[in-house]
């Protein structure tokens, strides 16, 4: 009854088809199947964010989507960000410069979140950040740099 | 997650008859794999309805406007028509969870689902939208039964919502902050034939209520409900909030929500 069906899908501009399970997560398949470990599973329940990554443009948290409701879309993750030369993405070079980022772990899906709303939102201040930044935690409460971290990577992400 | 099969028909011919054999229809997932994470629900199939035609598109009919069951929040919250014809509407799915649920979570599937703490509801309810299915049309004040129950039977499947134009719509929603649903959420809906007031979050399910509705008919100002009595013997209490503070919420909830509707 859980055969695997094939899913076709594309994984930081590469595609890709995965036998899978029917009740096979998109982040299960990001982290196990594909090896791209840095999509984070942190609540398993979509509160805190931290599998956050970008389907058709948009954040979606990656333990609350199936596999195959990705079937034909484009996924990024937080590898597929940064440049082939290593130059990292706007957004994670302001993570850095503003040391928006403590334990880590929630970074991933804070960036993620991060991109996709600053790609459809050039213009943000604070409270736009934290308002799209409502679907994800972090455990060490380093919200401020976060915030400042966003809205100098939406600056840099226009320019 | 327990086993399961899945299918995404291309024809709502093809989903119907799924669903008769006893699938489970599934939309955006955002409330359903959660569900069946905890093992709330161990469908044996999932019948995927995001292929199908006859349930996507948001357009204008006569005094209405027909939002697809299968438009993801997302979509209502930035649609540029409903935001001005029905902006209490557009505001309530643009506060939805969280903007990644907002981008997977759809009408129909919350709709569907009732949970007695959802945003949908109450616009479906206060609006007087008529709920459109595979196959009837069900009036919103038949369609919400109590937690989690409506009159859909088996295997039927809505496809749209009918939502009549209003003078002025609003939503104001106390959320419990973990969980983004509402404690106490109340949508304010002033047409030509009076004023609606529906209540999510606070009770057994999406109700009316008709104290407030009669006060904002006659003046639709927030002084207007200060008078009004909240019965707290049939609402919710749990460790978030008490009985008493979700009647004392509800009362708040309306006063905003008359504010931004006349704004």
């Amino acid at each position: 009854m859980n055969t695997s069906m094939p899913v076709t899908l594309t994984v930081n501009g590469q595609a890709v088809t995965l036998e899978a399970a029917p009740n096979t997560l998109l982040v299960q398949a990001l982290r196990e199947h594909l090896k791209l470990t840095g999509t984070h599973v942190g609540c398993d329940t979509a509160q805190c964010g931290a599998c956050t990554v970008l389907m058709n443009g948009n954040a979606i948290k990656s333990c609350n989507v199936l596999l195959a409701q990705a079937q034909g879309s484009q996924i990024t993750t937080i590898e597929g960000l940064a440049s082939a030369d290593g130059a990292l993405h706007p957004m994670q070079e302001a993570f850095k410069a503003c040391h928006g980022l403590q334990c880590g772990f929630c970074t991933p899906g804070m960036v993620m979140a991060a991109v996709g709303f600053c790609q459809k939102n050039p213009a943000v201040d604070a409270q736009d950040v934290r308002h799209a930044l409502e679907g994800n935690l972090c455990r060490c409460t380093g919200y401020q740099n976060i915030v400042l971290a966003v809205q100098q990577g939406a600056a840099a992400m226009k320019a | 997650m327990y086993a399961f099969t899945y299918e995404r028909p291309a024809s709502l011919g093809q989903a119907l008859s799924l669903l008769a054999a006893g699938g489970q229809a599934f939309a955006g997932g955002q409330t359903l794999l959660a569900s069946m994470k905890q093992r709330l629900l161990s469908p044996e199939q999932l019948v995927d309805l995001s292929a199908l035609s006859e349930l996507q598109g948001i357009r204008q009919s006569g005094d209405s406007w027909m939002v697809g069951a299968f438009t993801r929040h997302q979509e209502v919250a930035e649609h540029a028509g409903l935001r001005a014809a029905l902006p209490g509407l557009a505001a309530l799915a643009a506060g939805i969870g969280d903007r990644q649920v907002r981008a997977m979570g759809t009408l129909g599937g919350s709709v569907a689902n009732n949970d007695p703490a959802a945003c949908y509801p109450s616009a479906v309810l206060a609006l007087g939208a008529t709920v459109h299915t595979d196959r009837r049309q069900i009036a919103a004040d038949d369609f919400f039964q109590g937690m989690y129950t409506t009159a859909l039977e088996p295997g039927e499947v809505i496809t749209a919502i009918a939502f009549p134009k209003a003078l002025r719509s609003a939503y104001a929603k106390f959320k419990q902050p973990a969980s983004r649903f509402a404690l106490a959420g109340v949508f304010v809906a002033q047409t030509a034939a009076g004023v609606r007031v529906a209540v999510t979050g606070a009770g057994n399910g999406v109700f009316r209520h008709a104290g407030l509705e009669a006060a904002l008919s006659k003046s639709f100002t927030p002084e207007a409900v200060a008078d009004v009595v909240i019965d707290a013997s049939e609402l919710n209490a749990d460790l978030h909030a008490s009985a008493d503070y979700r009647a004392h919420l509800i009362k708040v909830q309306t006063q905003r929500a008359v504010q931004q509707a006349l704004a």
